[in-house]
């Protein structure tokens, strides 16, 4: 078998192991599942409410991958404005650092103040906590450009537009996806966040961190730790998804294509 | 256009060039040279004489500070259709295949598609590499990857060559084989050579005439001529005429070191 198949078989024996120690210190204990449930109950409430829940995680899904997709587009824009102008990168990226350093549950409620509850508020909250990597990253991707590659282009005559697509822009593409796979993975915890606060229109329907609140005031233990599986299930396929993307666009030609993905 | 007046005007003219740095470092000094069309002229010299940064200001890419250039008699800036730069690194795009490397200039000058695969498969076929054509550079080895920088260079079918010591990366075998290979396809193209190394054995084997630099500054120490005869092959570097000749070119180079 190979190397791969051992690690897999592997993390599955760990993953049981650690199931049936936990159930075991609920049994051992007697412990109520309102304080802590095992993974019998949680597998319970799972196949009871699975309808909910999966209504939830695609609200959570839909808001999150949005928001991720927003900051793609918006990030490398701004990304190619910075490379393109040293000066607006040096005036502007001291608040792009900003944009990452402010505590996203600290704005959140504003955002929601101005832009109303509901799905449109958390998208926002989302993009605005993705965008910085994408940029950071990118730009980055932009500017470390061979200077012989430049020259070459500069003996072609290439033109200011030649050179952003056809060299910085390409050579960008592993930098740009560091970034979108570090956004990927915030971007459910964006979704998670703006849900606390922005709630949901209606009675009932909401993504995984209104649903988080709502079992939380219940005292619904079980279905609180469902809701986590469900959003650490939502962040790992977010990831994986890149990933898959990344190696698509980047296996015939990227030398570190391995190093990277192991960072 | 170019036969009338290749008499007259010399193909690449320094007179009293200068290159100074902003932290008043001086690369070169009062360099001036003359190189007629067809000659394969090596700069030979220590690190530190700008033997790049020479290449550099004729290339246009990086002006010099005093003196004039002329290319064919124009700028070097006015005269880049007719230059082609080699860098040491092959300066690969590595998102590009093979064949998408080499044609990146044609690409760039907006050359029709039909006209622009055409001559990078002759191209392509003339260096060697059209069994690698649809390779991406990371599968190359490095004497393949400089191959394909040369292709990439000569199929916009440039008069004048600049090298900033192309080969210096490679084992001696492969420098050895892409050298005549360089100088096969110099016989049958003509074009004008400036060559940087750091090899004497290598500036004999290809130049007409080889410019010994000092540093600093950077001036030129000496010109040799060579005058081993053509064609060249491999069993020229086994003749005794290319011994005296490297030789001479080492003792004039050690003298320009101790100096």
């Amino acid at each position: 078998m190979s190397k791969r198949g051992w690690l897999a078989i592997n993390s599955i024996l760990v993953l049981i192991c650690l199931l049936g120690l936990w159930q075991t210190v609920i049994w051992l204990n007697r412990l109520p599942a309102y304080i802590l449930p095992g993974p019998l109950a949680v597998a319970r409430v799972l196949s009871a409410r699975y309808p909910v829940l999966l209504r939830s995680l695609w609200i959570t899904a839909e808001e999150a991958a949005t928001g991720l997709a927003a900051s793609v587009i918006v990030g490398i824009a701004v990304a190619m404005l910075f490379a393109q102008w040293r000066w607006l990168r040096q005036t502007l990226y001291p608040y792009t650092i900003l944009l990452q350093t402010v505590p996203i549950v600290a704005i959140a409620p504003l955002i929601i103040n101005w832009a109303g509850a509901g799905i449109f508020a958390v998208t926002i909250v989302t993009f605005i906590i993705c965008l910085a990597p994408i940029i950071a990253n990118t730009t980055q991707g932009l500017i470390s450009v061979d200077e012989n590659l430049i020259h070459l282009f500069v003996m072609h005559k290439a033109s200011p537009a030649q050179i952003l697509f056809k060299l910085r822009l390409p050579n960008a593409m592993p930098n740009l996806f560091t970034g979108i796979r570090i956004s990927a993975g915030i971007s459910v915890i964006g979704g998670i966040t703006g849900e606390l606060f922005a709630g949901s229109t209606r009675v009932g329907e909401g993504g995984l961190g209104y649903a988080m609140i709502y079992a939380n005031n219940q005292m619904e233990t079980s279905y609180l730790f469902a809701l986590v599986l469900a959003a650490a299930v939502l962040g790992f396929s977010f990831f994986f998804l890149v990933m898959f993307f990344e190696w698509l666009a980047l296996h015939h030609w990227h030398e570190s294509k391995r190093a990277q993905i192991a960072e | 256009m170019v036969s009338e007046a290749a008499g007259s005007v010399p193909e690449i003219a320094l007179a009293s060039v200068g290159k100074r740095y902003r932290n008043a470092t001086v690369a070169l000094d009062g360099i001036s040279l003359r190189v007629e069309r067809g000659e394969f002229v090596t700069f030979l010299g220590p690190s530190g004489c700008g033997k790049s940064t020479l290449l550099k200001i004729v290339s246009g890419l990086s002006p010099a500070s005093e003196g004039q250039v002329r290319v064919n008699g124009m700028t070097p800036e006015n005269a880049r259709d007719l230059l082609s730069f080699i860098f040491q690194d092959a300066t690969l795009l590595p998102w590009r295949t093979v064949e998408a490397n080499v044609g990146l200039g044609l690409e760039l000058d907006h050359t029709a598609r039909a006209l622009r695969n055409e001559r990078v498969s002759r191209m392509l076929e003339l260096v060697g590499l059209g069994h690698v054509a649809n390779r991406y550079p990371r599968e190359l080895s490095g004497g393949m990857k400089m191959r394909v920088s040369i292709a990439r260079a000569l199929v916009s079918r440039p008069r004048i060559l600049l090298m900033d010591e192309p080969f210096a990366a490679l084992d001696e075998m492969t420098r050895d084989r892409l050298n005549e290979e360089l100088l096969r396809l110099y016989a049958e193209q003509r074009w004008t050579v400036l060559f940087v190394t750091h090899s004497v054995a290598e500036a004999v084997f290809l130049s007409t005439r080889i410019v010994v630099l000092a540093a600093h500054p950077g001036r030129v120490a000496h010109e040799i001529p060579v005058s081993l005869p053509w064609p060249r092959t491999a069993e020229t570097r086994e003749s005794l005429a290319f011994e005296e000749a490297v030789t001479h070119a080492s003792r004039l180079l050690r003298g320009v070191f101790h100096a």
